[in-house]
């Protein structure tokens, strides 16, 4: 496709090895320009080190990485002016004041948006004044945020940015990505927040034991699982055992509980329909039930969407 | 108090090969004071001759002590040693009290083990505990090596009693300032604040009438007047400062929160300057602190060895110690003197030389390099800047201490040529103390857990300078000693071949690390 050529991020058989572990093994992620893409995996499946190839600070042992156009390893320094990170446990300066990272970050990224530095700092309860030492872990990320937000970039990596905010401050974060995005602008975000993600998100990967095992739009990635349906009927209601795609069946009578997955949801509906439905009440999977079952042992069985 | 001995064990777990290291360095200080003055005088005329011209040179008793019986060996013991040891137990107590108080509390660790069943004064009775013992193991070692230097018992107990007095003095001090500051860094300020100001009282007093001596705990330590008519009184007024501030630390403890203290940290800008833009300026502004503190330390130390003027030569004695000591520099013995003396400024300037070094992996290991890297700053700019800054910086130090040579010999001797002399004398040698500065970038480099090695390139240096003749060590492992090649002006004429290559080396060096890093992975945790 075309379009994948000028695609932010793309990366193909991306293999890292840290002397006998492997941390990433063979990952394939395409993140399209004006999305905002959800990275999402246990802890140790290799979020983080998938960030930092991208930021030229680990180089990749095989596989192709393309960022922005260029390559990250050699060109990292030139890439960086047109991106901007915030990590997970940010570590500041001890005698250098939050206000005083904001600007030198800005600078070494090539200029700050003054407006919008100040704007920032109002909106995230931020007090610039205090040393680095000083800072709870919350507020260490506010000063990266700052200064990732408040520079003219293309693209945000973000690294579980918001596991130290309140929810209030979680919530600003989620409409500075918002204005970030209405802007063109695309975002890598790995987080564990799921509401965040549902929220945020335009697409979602998710990575296991350095690999993708998915990736797609949230519905997508619902149809690959199984709603929850309990319902009343007029008849008792045959034949559901025998219809494909339907597990957990207990029927009492005239009321029938089971799980359906998602893709046969219509062929089920049919016969439930065909039994004359009193009540009923159909549960989508939550995000939750997605995701364990990817961050599981279990290995998923469903073949990956296509995300095109 | 519930659980104050549990801590006890523990903190004694964590400490104890700390605590020997410090207890065994300390007790080195007086013992091997003792052992260089006998073998340095072979005649009593001789060491008389010693003692007069030390007692009447201003500086030597503003920096050790008043000058009392410094024609014998326990006075020489207690003149040279008992201000330094005083500062050192303090260090030791201040590092084992705010490493079990005010650290734990701002890790979070303390947290977790208040929450258990600990009383709440627990950790405090405990690290006064530990600290207490600590300094009584100090104080006894000290007594033990010179009781059977010999030298006479009770003397030398009142030097081991009195410095674990003054031990417990700065451990209360400690206590205290853990309360006040509300950081690790401000607890060790306030501490290294009252350790300055005792020692710099003492000296103002020692150097006049005495009266300030008498507000300085290190003051009360060396009224004790031990090996010159030793009296023990002031022992108490030690024990009395040490319960004052240990009492007015529980007092406080008691009634501040969790987590606070008592003199907040101050605002500071919320905009960065103008420098605070470029990698060179970042450098600078976190390093200008290491760099002006290590500057004056070296312009002091240069500025006593200069005002000995051209008296060296009464000080040195005449025996084979002292002539194996100064015989490397060859010449006459106040050239020989003053070139040993730039051999030994150079390597304390290592000692910023090094630590400057190794700030980068500090700043990687810390995750403070990611962030930055993350910008359009390249690894290559980066790591230049802070190179730039340790080859600037270390020039500056060096310098200090030559300026301070020059110009203390110049206020002594009346010759004021030998400002530009000493100071030009001290340049050259800006060559080998970038061999180890060069050396850690290596490491950093290319396996870069092990940077803090550096250090012992260090050692290996000092070990060569001061015993390598004495013990006739064979000339390839002395040649090793990147201090052991250059021409050792003024006794020698400037050489330039030797510099060149130090300079070359160093170069090489640096420059190999700065390319390993530009390929390797930058570590993250």
């Amino acid at each position: 496709m075309l379009a994948d050529v000028s695609a932010p991020i793309e990366i193909a058989g991306l293999v890292k090895h840290f002397g006998t572990v492997h941390a990433l093994d063979g990952l394939d992620l395409t993140v399209a320009e004006g999305e905002v893409h959800g990275y999402l995996g246990p802890n140790g499946s290799g979020k983080s080190t998938t960030i930092r190839v991208l930021l030229g600070l680990l180089r990749a042992d095989e596989g192709s990485v393309r960022l922005l156009g260029g390559d990250p390893w050699r060109e990292a320094a030139d890439l960086h002016r047109r991106l901007a990170y915030v990590p997970g446990d940010v570590s500041l300066w001890p005698n250098l004041t939050g206000g005083e990272v904001i600007d030198l970050l800005g600078r070494l990224r090539g200029g700050l948006d003054e407006r919008r530095r100040a704007e920032l700092v109002e909106r995230f309860e931020l007090d610039p004044t205090k040393k680095g030492r000083t800072y709870s872990k919350g507020n260490r990320q506010k000063v990266a945020l700052v200064a990732a937000l408040a520079s003219d970039v293309e693209l945000l990596l973000l690294d579980e940015p918001t596991s130290g905010l309140d929810p209030l401050m979680g919530e600003v974060f989620e409409q500075c990505v918002d204005e970030f995005r209405e802007q063109g602008g695309t975002a890598l975000l790995s987080s564990h927040v799921l509401a965040e993600v549902e929220q945020l998100c335009d697409r979602v990967s998710i990575l296991r034991s350095g690999r993708c095992v998915e990736t797609g739009t949230l519905s997508e990635l619902r149809h690959l699982t199984r709603t929850t349906v309990r319902a009343e009927t007029e008849r008792p209601p045959g034949g559901l055992a025998s219809l494909p795609g339907v597990h957990d069946l207990v029927v009492e009578g005239r009321r029938a509980a089971f799980e359906v997955d998602t893709a046969e949801l219509d062929t089920v509906l049919g016969v439930l329909h065909a039994a004359g439905i009193r009540t009923m009440s159909a549960t989508p999977p939550t995000l939750e039930e997605l995701f364990l079952r990817h961050y599981g042992d279990a290995v998923p069985t469903a073949a990956p969407v296509d995300a095109s | 108090m519930t659980g104050t001995w549990l801590l006890v064990r523990h903190y004694v777990r964590r400490d104890r090969w700390m605590v020997l290291w410090w207890a065994l360095g300390i007790t080195l200080l007086y013992w091997s004071q003792a052992v260089s003055v006998k073998g340095l005088y072979t005649t009593q005329a001789e060491f008389d001759r010693a003692a007069a011209m030390m007692e009447t040179n201003t500086a030597f008793v503003a920096m050790a002590g008043p000058a009392r019986a410094l024609n014998t060996i326990g006075g020489q013991v207690t003149w040279q040693a008992t201000a330094f040891g005083a500062i050192t137990v303090g260090l030791m107590s201040m590092f084992l009290v705010v490493r079990h108080t005010r650290a734990e509390e701002e890790t979070g660790r303390d947290e977790l083990l208040r929450a258990a069943a600990v009383g709440r004064q627990a950790t405090t009775a405990a690290t006064l505990v530990v600290a207490l013992l600590a300094n009584l193991l100090v104080g006894a070692m000290v007594a033990l090596s010179l009781v059977t230097f010999p030298l006479a018992a009770a003397d030398s107990i009142a030097l081991g009693v009195g410095l674990a007095a003054v031990g417990a003095v700065f451990t209360g001090t400690a206590l205290l300032a853990a309360q006040l500051g509300s950081s690790p860094r401000a607890a060790y300020g306030l501490t290294g604040a009252v350790m300055g100001a005792a020692y710099v009282l003492r000296a103002i007093g020692d150097v006049g009438d005495g009266t300030l001596s008498w507000l300085s705990p290190i003051g009360w330590y060396q009224g004790m007047h031990a090996f010159s008519g030793l009296r023990w009184w002031p022992v108490l007024l030690l024990l009395a400062a040490a319960a004052a501030t240990t009492v007015g630390a529980v007092l406080v403890f008691a009634r501040r929160d969790f987590g606070a203290g008592v003199l907040v940290d101050r605002p500071g800008p919320d905009r960065a300057g103008g420098l605070l833009g470029t990698p060179e300026g970042l450098a600078w502004r976190l390093q200008r602190g290491s760099v002006i503190g290590w500057s004056a330390g070296l312009f002091l130390t240069g500025l006593s060895y200069g005002s000995l003027g051209d008296d060296v030569g009464d000080l040195m004695g005449d025996s084979e110690m002292s002539r194996d000591l100064f015989a490397q520099a060859g010449g006459a013995l106040v050239d020989a003197f003053y070139a040993t003396a730039i051999l030994m400024l150079a390597l304390l300037a290592c000692g910023y030389a090094v630590s400057s070094a190794i700030r980068p992996r500090r700043d990687e290991d810390e995750g403070r390099v990611e962030v930055l890297l993350a910008t359009g700053l390249s690894r290559q700019r980066w790591l230049l800047a802070q190179v730039l800054l340790t080859v600037a910086g270390s020039a500056l130090v060096l310098g200090a201490g030559g300026l301070g040579l020059g110009i203390g010999f110049a206020l002594t001797s009346g010759d004021s040529g030998a400002v530009g002399r000493y100071f030009v004398a001290t340049l050259p040698l800006l060559a080998p103390v970038l061999v180890l500065s060069g050396l850690a970038r290596l490491l950093f480099g290319v396996v870069p857990r092990w940077t803090s090695l550096a250090w012992a390139g260090l050692l290996f240096a000092v070990v060569i300078l001061l015993f390598g003749p004495l013990f006739k060590m064979p000339e390839w492992l002395q040649d090793l000693s990147p201090f052991h090649h250059l021409a050792l002006v003024p006794a020698e004429p400037f050489r330039w071949a030797p510099f060149l290559v130090l300079g070359a080396i160093a170069a090489a060096l640096s420059v190999a690390g700065q390319a390993a890093f530009r390929r390797r992975d930058v570590e993250v945790r």
